[in-house]
């Protein structure tokens, strides 16, 4: 495991483990803990807590013959395989292998100007997630935010006003916050970045563009 | 050992009874403890009594089809049973896709030092524990939180139990499957 320095918030791995976040941040958050067995054991410490709870509840009253129905739809279920975990790609981690295919090269990039390419991955519609794809040594213009924007590095590094982040970290940004996120110059780049608004970009160009981010 | 650490160590008996031996009384009983909590949970969470008891049922079996996959050194069947419930309710309440993390399993032929387990049993009902002595006000709020009609900004913050203790257990559990499974490959 690489050292990770950035890590995701006690909110978000709460709201996972509780299942209440949006696909695209549950997405943000699976990644993150596919890399990070500090936030793993967080996510199924807070899962205990949620099993605490559980075990807390007053009892509901099931129907009549509510286990025999069980013990009927084991009995019609098909066996369950053996689970063998599907591998992650070196840089795309399982949870978002299973929205583009086999591998990196299975990624439809689109481009977006100055190299910058991305891909939208198809999530429910209250949060947008996409892969961007940053060339090494440029910068993504300044932009503003509304709403809250997660961004975790698979991919090279990139630094901004306040940090540097690589492999398996997470920058997450809020609306207070503008920036300009500049990939290293040695290696090309590739986030995953989730939103739950519209990214707001200063520079005049991008702003014509961002219609065609479709997010 | 309290009596409740029995108890929960006698679960974790019997998901591995429904494992090897597919024991149907030691089902039947996880089933009768279990399955009205599930039930419970699921209506709270916005189902209504039919949905419940449909997922209730289809959560049961899953524990059955997937009791090769529980690892008690990680978590106690409380635990376990609980995210089952949760991924059906994503599934079929909020109708999203849940992703799930990179799996960490032992595999067909290691299992987990039985004494990692007990430590793990033990501190899970300690965290009982600690939820049930809360104030009313403050477990209900947690529970709200699960549920899904309360953010977590606040619950996040909550001190007083003893989630650190569990984590650094589960941490110390995610290390040695780490090592395990280097030592494989």
């Amino acid at each position: 495991m690489t050292k990770i320095a950035h890590h995701m918030t006690d909110e978000l791995l709460m709201g996972y483990a509780s299942g209440t976040l949006p696909e695209a941040f549950a997405l943000a958050v699976a990644t993150h803990i596919s890399l990070c067995d500090e936030c793993r054991a967080a996510v199924e410490s807070y899962e205990a807590l949620g099993g605490g709870v559980l075990d807390d509840l007053e009892c509901a009253e099931l129907s009549d013959a509510s286990l025999e129905a069980t013990m009927n739809l084991i009995a019609s279920m098909d066996p369950e395989p053996v689970d063998i975990s599907p591998a992650g790609d070196p840089v795309l981690p399982a949870p978002v292998l299973s929205y583009i295919g086999k591998s990196l090269d299975d990624v439809r990039w689109t481009s977006v100007g100055m190299g910058v390419k991305q891909a939208i991955l198809k999530t429910s519609s209250d949060a947008s997630a996409r892969l961007l794809y940053i060339p090494a040594g440029v910068a993504v213009p300044d932009h503003g935010h509304q709403g809250t924007e997660i961004t975790l590095v698979l991919k090279g590094a990139f630094s901004d006003e306040h940090s540097r982040f690589a492999r398996g970290d997470v920058e997450i940004a809020n609306e207070e916050m503008e920036h300009t996120p500049v990939a290293d110059i040695g290696e090309d780049c590739i986030c995953l970045a989730v939103t739950d608004a519209p990214l707001k970009f200063n520079a005049l160009l991008p702003r014509i563009a961002q219609p065609f981010l479709q997010i | 050992m309290t009596d409740a650490t029995d108890a929960r160590s006698a679960w974790v008996t019997h998901v591995l009874r429904i494992r090897d031996t597919r024991d149907q009384s030691a089902f039947a009983e996880l089933f009768q403890y279990f399955a009205p909590r599930v039930k419970s949970f699921l209506m709270r969470s916005g189902a209504d009594a039919t949905l419940a008891e449909e997922c209730t049922q289809e959560v049961m079996a899953t524990l059955w089809h997937k009791a090769h996959m529980f690892d008690p050194s990680r978590a106690s069947v409380a635990t376990w049973v609980f995210t089952i419930a949760r991924n059906r309710k994503i599934d079929a309440l909020r109708k999203q896709r849940r992703p799930e993390p990179e799996e960490l399993t032992w595999g067909p032929e290691a299992e987990p030092d039985p004494l990692d387990v007990l430590a793990l049993q033990q501190e899970s009902t300690q965290l009982v524990e600690a939820i049930a002595a809360l104030p009313e006000k403050q477990r209900d709020l947690i529970k709200r939180a699960y549920f899904g009609d309360l953010s977590h900004a606040e619950i996040a913050e909550q001190t007083g139990l003893p989630l650190g203790t569990i984590k650094s257990r589960i941490r110390l559990a995610l290390e040695r499957l780490r090592h395990e499974m280097k030592r494989k490959t």
